[in-house]
């Protein structure tokens, strides 16, 4: 097992922040999940520098960060489309990449989408606050001290496994910067077609007009400013509902598309309260939700209907690939 | 009882219709019979007013035995079989807790306002609002705020209709019909009658929270000088 790297914070990027899978457990105390708001490229990015699936990992948004490490690891990247360089070669993604002692990685602008998941090896060590290192900035907990990252910070990791240190030995030898192989998340299971998110109807669905449901699953919706990591709100069609009035608060769910009286859905992402009382007209199948996760002001989204058995079916399949990926990354160098 | 699919890894159990305790207490019950062993897949349930959500993993379903193509019909079977034969299981105790809360002045901005439009003494508004045993409906929101049933009608007031941008934690307010405390620093539009010094959120305790549904909440008034020393060793 390898040691702790300790990763100089240079420049913090716009939002960045220390993210696992989640706090669950806690929601009827009315603390939210949270996590990582793409929870599987996440788990890839882990997979690929021999991490667990939980391992914390930095999220970064629109704008990354300037890191520069102590000692030789590995990392990985997954997500948006981000302008990420080591020294002065490019830090490609979706693979395993060696980092020398000494050297820095950079990421500067998302060029499309708006987030992406950075893994180093053992994981990101920050106390566990409730079971999970994830950032839980409203409350001030959790991550690194509760905050996005500033410049100055320094972060350690965990012990990395024995796979990523024999991996990092192959590396070293070969002079290779990065492997050749690339694990890539967007592509697992059976992904929809450009700019399409499955969804399925909510249980309120039925108290919208005909005419409403008809819209939300047609129209082409434009995200708009109101977005973080608690949701994203879209702007099209006035979605009418049968009747107004209150509905009994209830559970929510990441993924929810939860409509306020003005007629405009919002749709929930991890870091979604635990409890709402708007009427919840569809929700995300989880294996697109990724997608709303990197919508950035303007970008279009169509909704497609699909029924539960499709969802899981998706879900199912989507975990099939990754467990062969994993099966398959274990024997290479086992 | 009804189920209804809450997206791909969530069902939501309804059991009523409406608030009241009835229909609390039906949440309650069912939510004690599903947490005492938790069904195969089951990862968190989400005690709510009127129902309680069940999140489940679609992958531990299937390993469990689930067939891929009707995990929700197999988890919604095994819910009502065991809802149906509960397993022995204590009454669970009831638990009062006691707020200390100093009103008005800086903690209590708004209690002139609230005093004026249910046309009390703002000292009359103090003696009814500890006068309830408020019955925590549910937690949620924010972490640990309780939903609170049982403020007197005479004190409702409507919601501020600019939210202040920072509400103090520990802010006791009047939203509407509801009254509750805020827990953390947020923004928020309810009226606000005093503070309490007790933490709400406690993040490195088991529960991380002061109050939990189904339990009772009783307001007492303390003195600014109360205030100031509470949880200080005497």
């Amino acid at each position: 097992m390898g040691g702790e790297a300790v990763i100089h914070v240079l420049k913090p990027g716009l939002l960045t922040t220390v993210q696992d899978l989640g706090r669950p457990g806690y929601q009827q105390y009315g603390v939210v999940v949270g996590g990582a708001l793409d929870g599987f490229a996440a788990r890839v990015a882990n997979l690929v520098v021999g991490n667990p699936d939980n391992a914390a990992v930095l999220e970064l948004a629109q704008t990354g960060p300037e890191l520069r490490f102590d000692r030789e690891t590995l990392v990985a990247w997954c997500g948006a489309d981000f302008d990420a360089m080591i020294g002065q070669e490019r830090l490609p993604p979706d693979r395993a990449v060696r980092v020398a002692a000494g050297q820095t990685i950079s990421f500067g602008f998302a060029r499309s989408g708006l987030r992406a998941w950075l893994a180093v090896a053992g994981g990101i060590d920050v106390p566990l606050v409730m079971g999970s290192r994830s950032t839980y900035r409203r409350a001030g907990i959790g991550g690194h001290e509760g905050r996005p990252l500033k410049a100055g910070d320094d972060l350690k990791t965990l012990a990395t496994s024995g796979w990523a240190e024999h991996l990092l030995a192959s590396l070293r030898t070969s002079g290779k910067p990065a492997t050749t192989w690339t694990v890539r998340p967007g592509v697992m299971g059976r992904p929809a077609a450009t700019g399409v998110v499955r969804a399925m109807r909510g249980p309120e669905c039925a108290g919208f007009t005909p005419e409403a449901q008809r819209q939300f699953f047609s129209a082409d919706w434009t995200a708009t400013k109101e977005a973080d990591r608690m949701g994203v709100r879209l702007a099209g069609p006035v979605l009418e509902r049968r009747q107004a009035g209150d509905m009994v608060s209830s559970a929510v769910n990441a993924g929810v598309v939860q409509v306020p009286a003005a007629g405009q859905p919002i749709v929930l992402l991890p870091s979604r309260q635990s409890v709402g009382g708007y009427p919840r007209l569809a929700v995300v199948a989880t294996v697109d939700l990724p997608r709303i996760a990197q919508l950035r002001p303007g970008d279009k989204v169509r909704f497609e209907e699909i029924n539960l058995t499709v969802a899981h079916a998706l879900y199912l399949a989507r975990e099939r690939d990754l467990h062969r990926v994993r099966t398959g990354l274990a024997r290479l160098t086992g | 009882m009804r189920f209804t699919p809450l997206g791909d890894n969530a069902l939501m159990l309804e059991v009523g219709d409406v608030i009241d305790e009835p229909t609390h207490r039906r949440v309650q019950e069912a939510w004690r019979v599903l947490a005492a062993a938790p069904l195969p897949g089951v990862t968190e349930l989400v005690p709510a007013y009127t129902t309680v959500t069940l999140f489940y993993d679609p992958v531990l379903a299937v390993q469990a035995g689930a067939p891929g193509d009707d995990i929700f019909e197999w988890l919604v079977a095994r819910a009502k079989e065991r809802l149906k034969n509960p397993p022995k299981m204590e009454k669970p105790k009831g638990r009062t807790v006691d707020i200390p809360v100093c009103y008005g002045g800086e903690f209590g901005p708004d209690l002139g306002l609230v005093a004026k439009q249910a046309k009390l003494s703002p000292e009359e508004v103090i003696k009814r609002h500890t006068k309830p045993e408020y019955l925590v409906y549910l937690v949620g929101f924010a972490p640990g705020f309780p939903y609170l049933g049982g403020l007197p009608k005479e004190l409702e007031t409507p919601r501020h209709a600019k939210p202040r941008m920072v509400v103090p934690p520990g802010s006791v307010g009047i939203g509407g019909a509801q009254t509750g405390i805020y827990p953390l620093a947020t923004p928020g539009g309810w009226n606000l009658i005093g503070r309490t010094p007790e933490k709400i959120f406690r993040p490195a305790e088991h529960p991380p929270v002061l109050l939990r549904a189904g339990d009772r909440v009783k307001f007492k008034a303390i003195t600014a000088e109360e205030f100031a020393k509470w949880g200080a060793k005497p």
